[in-house]
């Protein structure tokens, strides 16, 4: 068993998933592609918003394979790190506003 | 970055017999990765085989100006390898007697060969050939006073300027090509855009060249042209014609730095997984035949710094024998996975 629980060379081996269900793999790689492919977004807007979710969800896979995209498709460091605040701004927002949860039960239960 | 060719520096790599035993060892050799022979058999793909010649590729000599990171020639200043007078001679013969439509001029920087000129003025002079393609590298106009005057040069004899401008943006120009050199290619640019190049209604062409600044490939051809265009003519009010994107091949000095920066297995993963059949089909070495220094000839430019002489008889330019040369087998190795990885790539960009 390896002491991590993730591997830099499980990207690779992504596309074996469909090995063990061949017709929801082969769905999901569809809808995959056809998610990234130019259309009101262009596919350099949509690697940037994939980007920012990658570290959002914290998918190391993701990261890597979409730092190297935007480099790809010429997105430079600046525009990438901007995307990351983003995805940031709203992560801790999503927290700070259950703030107003904990103020509001504070307040109910308090004299 | 360095300042001297790999050769200089005594390094390794400098010996093309250590660059393809690297590229036959490790993951080609343990059956990780299958050898680029091994995945045009997978493929049910015909052997690549030369079709009928059109490009002759003619490398004029290794020195150049720059020390770029990237660079497959390991040009540079310290390189002094020449054509002599009597190839350049033989060249022209070749011209003359078969029908070639395209000249590709390259090097180092090819304007760096004294009789640079007079070569040009002779293929019009003498032969047919359609087209002249120079491979500039666009601060060679601005390196020397002697050099300001290209421009008008080129345009006198209809040369089609084929330019390496790595990004719109000083910074990733500069990481690979050196300090200084984005302001210098941006005032070059400008000094052929006056003589008519790249200009709407001209016909003298002006096409960039795009390679990833890094251990990637590059991304869609069109696309990048639009990002090119746009910034170019926001910023400089440049215009070119299109934007070639050229993958860097795992060989000499790109090789040693895949290698030093240990992104070597990760990059060669890269381009086997994405090895496009429908740019197998359209490989550079079926129709281009590549032309050292010395005269020795050579299916590509990269196989011209392999050392990988055309498997022929017929190998040297005053031999020259095309219907030999369309017969012969083009050698592969696992650095011709650059030119079928995406889109792929050759040296007048994306092929499928």
């Amino acid at each position: 068993m390896k002491k991590t629980y993730y591997n830099p060379e499980d990207l690779k081996k992504f596309s074996a998933i469909t090995e063990w269900n061949e017709a929801l793999g082969e769905k999901f790689f569809e809808y995959y592609a056809s998610v990234f492919k130019e259309g009101h977004l262009t596919a350099r807007e949509k690697s940037l918003i994939a980007l920012a979710v990658s570290h959002v969800v914290h998918c190391p896979y993701c990261i890597d394979a979409y730092t190297k995209d935007g480099l790809e498709k010429g997105i430079e460091k600046e525009e990438m790190m901007e995307a990351v605040h983003v995805g940031a701004a709203i992560k801790s927002g999503a927290v700070l506003v259950h703030g107003v949860q904990m103020m509001n039960r504070h307040d109910q239960l308090s004299m | 970055m360095a300042t001297k060719s790999l050769k200089a520096r005594q390094n390794a790599l400098s010996n093309t017999q250590r660059q393809l035993d690297i590229l036959s060892s490790g993951l080609f050799q343990d059956g990780t990765l299958p050898t680029f022979e091994e995945k045009i058999k997978a493929h049910q793909l015909d052997a690549i085989l030369p079709k009928t010649l059109q490009i002759l590729q003619i490398n004029l000599g290794y020195m150049c100006n720059q020390v770029c990171a990237h660079c497959h020639v390991d040009a540079g200043p310290d390189r002094k390898e020449m054509m002599l007078d009597q190839t350049l001679e033989d060249c022209l013969s070749v011209m003359r007697n078969n029908s070639i439509e395209t000249v590709d001029l390259t090097g180092g920087a090819p304007e760096m060969h004294p009789k640079f000129r007079w070569f040009v003025e002779q293929i019009r002079a003498q032969t047919t050939v359609k087209e002249i393609i120079v491979r500039s590298n666009l601060t060679i106009i601005m390196a020397n006073k002697k050099y300001h005057d290209l421009p008008i040069f080129f345009a006198k004899h209809k040369v089609h300027v084929v330019s390496s401008l790595p990004f719109y943006k000083r910074n990733k120009t500069d990481r690979q090509r050196g300090s200084g050199v984005f302001d210098q290619s941006i005032k070059a640019l400008l000094k052929l855009n006056e003589v008519g190049y790249g200009k709407v209604h001209s016909s003298l062409e002006l096409d960039l060249v795009y390679n990833p600044a890094g251990a990637f490939l590059p991304g869609d051809q069109q696309s990048l042209e639009n990002d090119f265009k746009i910034a170019l003519k926001e910023d400089f009010d440049i215009d070119f014609n299109q934007l070639f994107t050229i993958t860097n091949l795992p060989i000499s000095r790109f090789l040693d730095y895949l290698i030093v920066s240990e992104n070597y297995e990760e990059y060669m993963h890269t381009l086997v997984d994405a090895f496009n059949p429908l740019a197998a089909e359209n490989v550079m070495c079926t129709n281009t035949l590549s032309v050292s220094w010395e005269g020795y000839l050579y299916d590509c430019d990269f196989n011209q710094m392999l050392e990988l002489k055309v498997d022929s008889d017929h190998q040297h330019i005053r031999d020259f024998n095309l219907n030999a040369l369309e017969k012969r087998k083009i050698h592969l190795s696992q650095h011709c996975y650059g030119c079928t990885a995406g889109a792929g790539s050759s040296c007048q960009g994306s092929i499928a």
